[in-house]
């Protein structure tokens, strides 16, 4: 799945695999040993990362960092995850009847590659903010949204502190996979702590990737494919057809389940697809480009957010 | 340049002030509560209807081979076991036993679902090292417990000079 993603990706950017200088990749496996057969077949040199649900972001920003560092003109990131190789690794074999309590998440299978060239003209990233580990001694492995929350909440603050922008620069902040029961804890925390969350879209990729009324995934989507595929997927797609001149975004910032045995990490990513806040004119018709909404004359301007919810 | 960055930077936000003991209560005031009553009431109806097939199971074999109540208790175990031990196979027990809770696991299904699933989960790994070794992963605590409980019981019969 992987390598399909990967050749997916290739393809799309229109490259051959000898042109990419470095494949950085990781997944949720022992020895990342998913990545480590996807670099075999990609034949180049090969950083494997392990984060595990910030995974994706991590390759992310250090693909990002090889090219602008001009060690690399194209540099692969690719992430995957399985949800049945984490329920044996991590937690009961599959068929294995445990009742899961309701803030247990739903790893998600799936894979998610992203070129990162020197030059082209797709989103950009413009910067990364790595978060650092907050332990706050939350020990159920089957709630690990509680546990990475504050170090989502910590990652996003320091990031904006250190680029000295507002939550309101980008139309949407989205972290990895919070789920039902981290995403508002961390909107909670942020809130408290003074960040403007609401002027932005604060929202997540394990509330994004399931649909959670229809499917039983109790919490939400977890694991590192879960931001992999809705970042490189979903979120990217919007950028470029939203036209955005920059594309920030920021990974990593994680959380240790102390005593627990995996490390259940956050990342979070920003993207800015600034669009259509500064188009809309309440004096003119307009169709936002993102998603669709029609917007007729005369309305009033405070209406103008069209892209408040994601459409499913 | 350097004015005009520390001019737009946002106001500086305060940093995470909770220690460990306070958010784990800020977050459990924001979890959601297991529903308890309900997973009784679940466990209860399902734990019952395992039970109520298994009577019938047992009534069958006593009726079809003239057994004693205690001489079909074992086949009765033996079909129950196969029943679980399909549904394992067939994937459903999962699904079941998510709505079912404890009522799917404490039955004697339920020890046989943890050694299927083991079962067909480390099959990749060859029958004697996958198989073999993991098949009990889940189970063995069941078995070890069992044996140290049954022979503590099994003393206090001995010093109360009960027998059967």
């Amino acid at each position: 799945m992987l390598e399909q993603a990967s050749d997916i990706a290739l393809s799309k950017a229109a490259l051959s695999k000898d042109k990419i200088n470095f494949y950085v990749g990781g997944d949720l496996i022992n020895q990342i040993i998913s990545s480590t057969f996807a670099a075999r077949t990609m034949g180049a040199p090969y950083l494997g990362v392990f984060g595990a649900c910030s995974t994706s972001m991590e390759s992310l920003a250090l693909a990002a960092l090889l090219v602008s560092t001009g060690a690399a003109r194209y540099a692969i990131a690719g992430t995957s995850s399985h949800n049945c190789t984490a329920e044996k690794q991590f937690r009961y074999p599959t068929e294995y009847g445990s009742q899961k309590p309701p803030t247990a998440q739903y790893t998600v299978t799936g894979a998610g590659a992203a070129v990162v060239a020197a030059e082209g003209d797709g989103p950009r990233i413009t910067s990364a903010t790595i978060g650092r580990i907050m332990d706050l001694g939350l020990k159920d492995p089957f709630d690990m949204g509680s546990a990475m929350a504050p170090a989502a909440v910590d990652t996003i603050q320091a990031h904006l502190q250190e680029t000295g922008r507002d939550p309101g620069y980008y139309d949407m902040i989205v972290t990895g996979d919070l789920a039902s029961v981290g995403h508002p804890i961390a909107a909670d925390l942020l809130k408290r702590h003074g960040v403007p969350i609401a002027e932005t879209q604060f929202n997540d990729c394990g509330l994004l990737v399931f649909d959670l009324a229809k499917q039983a995934v109790q919490a939400g989507g977890s694991g590192c494919a879960c931001s992999a595929t809705v970042a490189y997927g979903h979120l990217l797609k919007r950028i470029a057809k939203g036209g955005a001149e920059a594309a920030a975004r920021r990974g990593d910032g994680r959380a240790a389940l102390a005593a627990v045995l995996s490390a259940g990490r956050e990342h979070s990513l920003h993207r800015a697809c600034r669009i259509h806040r500064t188009l809309i004119d309440p004096k003119e018709d307009f169709r936002c480009n993102i998603c669709g909404h029609f917007w007729s004359a005369g309305r009033s301007a405070s209406s103008a957010s069209c892209c408040s919810t994601l459409p499913s | 340049m350097a004015t005009k960055e520390a001019g737009r930077g946002p106001a500086s936000y305060k940093p995470l002030s909770m220690s460990p003991k306070e958010y784990q209560q800020f977050a459990k005031s924001r979890q959601p509560s297991r529903p308890v009553f309900a997973n009784c009431v679940r466990a209860f109806l399902v734990g019952g209807f395992i039970c109520f097939i298994g009577e019938g199971v047992q009534h069958f074999f006593m009726a079809a081979f003239d057994m004693t109540s205690r001489q079909a208790g074992n086949p009765t175990v033996a079909v129950m076991i196969l029943i679980s031990v399909i549904l394992t196979c067939l994937g459903v027990y999962d699904k079941i036993a998510q709505w079912a809770g404890a009522g799917t696991a404490v039955p004697v299904t339920g020890f046989a679902n943890s050694m299927c699933s083991a079962a067909i989960e480390h099959r990749s790994e060859g029958l004697v090292l996958g198989v073999g070794a993991n098949m009990f992963k889940l189970a063995g605590s069941v078995i070890v417990f069992g044996t140290v409980a049954a022979f503590f019981v099994g003393i206090v019969y001995w010093i109360l000079g009960v027998s059967h």
